[in-house]
């Protein structure tokens, strides 16, 4: 165990990070080049010990991109990973497994992401057996909820929301610090989505997690993100903490998501923005402001088409962020 | 034929037909074996094949006389089929009934270990071309079409050439070693999805070595491919032999083959057919044999039609 941060320092940084896939260039390297795709284009954030980040957007806008590239899942085309100090992308690979420990992922298909010919118990050993760790597969299973008896079963007697308990508690295996959650829930009932974040926010506070809960709406991140980001198209378009974003989001992306959120109260009249066409391709992303083909902001102008707004603090509050020329304005 | 070895043949019979019916009993416990016998051909080809090995193993037994011992070169020479020699005799006077039971342990294992041979090998290789991508996987595909490419003959005429007398591991290595190309490709392309999966990913966050990654998560759920090929494979591999000891750098007579018991018997063919025909019938039998099993597997180990969701 390394000694605790300072109180301030961030657990987790990422500082610019780029991922762009190379398009293929068909026959020994001939013909025309094509654009890279930008999946991840220039984001930047720090997670505080302890603390959840809330990584939001549509699909497509590299946000699990984002995930994977942290935990060198994926290779980044460039940009830097701090965690806890020490630069993720520079390490050898002795000390990058031993990072694994540290960093761990939970991922959105909980039918993919176990091995089906690996019973329960043989996939919460295998990591045990890796690090050399003593923990116990039953005690795993109790802290996720489920009964040790599980240990014996494969995954396809499970259901969806017991497979995710046990994707969760592979993750824990190892004592990590950090845990990269990729729309864990997205894929669940939404009886079990409430049950499933509920055992990610006990174990976040038992176990004094971190983490970077990556979602597509903002309605299943609001009770567990202490801050929220809003990617779109490769880039983080607002970032401000929970409650700021939720009451005064300043971006017209975010806005017209949270929108999109259903409103309980059936009384509650409410403006619906429904945005127009689908996210460009990254490959080809529009010029200016990413989002200005689908802005419906009152005061678009030429300006967004050439300028690409810079992700800026937006007064009145310290903290929030938001790439936009006209984020003060109201819409 | 003696008493005894008919009853020998009847034990063995006996013997296939139960152990089809033991598979068969299991598979009411579990959807996938169901699914293997609702092929008509399938329990035929497991009783085939059961029957053969049956017969290989036990060949002492089954076998009524001496199949390298030439019994009146004058008087039996090419004696037709009867009670005592079931499948009449050869050129040599020669029992084909013995020879085409001890041939089967030669054939039968030449095809069961050059195909193991072939099939770890293109696995392997499969694996890790799939795996690691990038020029690993072209140098290694690049060798897989030229393998494809050559002639098998040509270079197992280049083995041959190095041995005056080609042992019999020499023989099965040759064999193999020719004979992954295919299944190569194939596990490549099923590795090329799986490695993609969520579940190879988390091996890899939780710090798993590419070994422990191919040989624990990829390579287990890229097994219905490599069962199927290898079931055909044994039969190719059959082929193979015979085709070699026909031209005589397979095994080498007096040793029995099926193979080199058909190039006994070629210049004979018009006179004395069943010498030819018996070893033929053999070959076509476990061919035919293992298609229909690699049939049955196909589907019984298909994961679009495993029960829930997989």
């Amino acid at each position: 165990m390394s000694a605790p941060r300072p109180a301030g320092q961030p657990l987790v940084e990422v500082r610019d990070l780029v991922k762009h896939y190379a398009a293929e260039r068909g026959w020994f390297g001939l013909g025309r080049p094509r654009p890279p795709v930008r999946a991840v284009d220039g984001v930047s954030f720090a997670i505080g010990g302890g603390s959840t980040l809330g990584l939001v957007g549509e699909s497509g806008s590299g946000k699990t991109t984002v995930g994977r590239t942290m935990l060198r899942l994926q290779e980044a085309t460039s940009g830097r990973v701090f965690f806890e100090g020490s630069d993720v992308f520079a390490l050898d690979s002795g000390r990058l497994r031993a990072l694994r420990r540290r960093m761990q992922i939970v991922f959105q298909d909980p039918y993919s992401s176990l091995n089906p010919r690996m019973t329960v118990g043989e996939t919460l050993r295998e990591p045990l057996k890796i690090h050399h760790l003593s923990g116990e597969v039953s005690s795993l299973l109790e802290e996720v909820g489920l009964d040790p008896a599980f240990a014996k079963r494969y995954p396809h007697e499970l259901s969806g929301g017991q497979r995710q308990r046990v994707g969760i508690a592979r993750a824990l295996s190892v004592e990590p610090r950090f845990v990269v959650c990729d729309e864990p829930v997205s894929a669940l009932d939404v009886s079990v989505q409430a049950q499933v974040l509920n055992l990610l926010a006990d174990l976040q506070s038992r176990r004094r997690l971190t983490y970077l809960f990556i979602a597509h709406d903002l309605a299943v991140v609001r009770h567990i993100a202490d801050t929220v980001a809003v990617m779109y198209l490769g880039k983080i378009v607002e970032r401000a903490p929970a409650a700021e974003i939720y009451a005064l989001p300043r971006h017209p992306y975010t806005r017209a998501l949270l929108s999109a959120v259903p409103e309980p109260d059936p009384r509650a009249t409410k403006r619906r923005i429904v945005l127009s066409g689908d996210i460009p391709s990254p490959a080809h992303p529009p010029p200016g402001c990413p989002f200005h083909p689908r802005c419906p902001h009152p005061k678009k102008s030429e300006r967004c088409r050439t300028e690409v707004p810079p992700l800026r603090e937006v007064p009145p509050q310290s903290g929030h962020l938001a790439a936009c020329h006209y984020a003060e304005q109201p819409m | 034929m003696t008493l005894g070895t008919w009853f020998a043949l009847l034990v063995a019979i006996i013997l296939a037909a139960e152990a089809v019916r033991a598979v068969r009993h299991r598979a009411f416990g579990s959807e996938r074996w169901r699914r293997f016998f609702r092929h008509p051909t399938a329990a035929w080809g497991v009783g085939i094949l059961a029957f053969l090995v049956i017969v290989a193993v036990a060949a002492p037994l089954i076998a009524p006389f001496d199949p390298d011992r030439q019994l009146d070169i004058i008087g039996l020479k090419n004696h037709p089929p009867s009670w005592t020699f079931l499948l009449g005799t050869d050129v040599l006077s020669r029992d084909v009934w013995s020879r085409i039971v001890y041939g089967a342990r030669v054939s039968l294992g030449i095809g069961g270990l050059g195909a193991l041979v072939a099939v770890s090998v293109g696995s392997l290789v499969g694996a890790v071309a799939g795996y690691y991508r990038r020029w690993v996987d072209a140098v290694l595909m690049r060798t897989v079409d030229i393998g494809l490419a050559l002639p098998r003959i040509f270079i197992l005429l280049m083995a041959v050439a190095l041995w005056d007398r080609l042992p019999f591991w020499v023989l099965v290595l040759a064999i193999g070693l020719t004979s992954w190309f295919g299944t190569g490709r194939l596990v490549r392309a099923e590795v090329l999805s799986l490695r993609e999966r969520d579940y190879v990913l988390a091996a890899r966050a939780l710090g798993a070595g590419a070994g422990g990654v191919i040989f624990r998560h990829v390579l287990p759920n890229a097994a219905a491919p490599v069962i199927v090929s290898a079931a055909l494979g044994v039969g190719n591999v059959l082929l193979l032999e015979a085709s070699l000891s026909f031209l005589g750098i397979g095994i080498r007579p007096p040793t029995p083959s099926w193979g080199n018991m058909i190039a006994d018997g070629a210049p004979s063919v018009y006179t004395a057919p069943w010498t030819t025909v018996a070893a033929g019938l053999a070959i076509s039998l476990v061919v035919m044999s293992l298609n229909a099993v690699a049939d049955g597997l196909r589907d019984a180990l298909d994961p679009h039609e495993e029960g829930g969701a997989t």
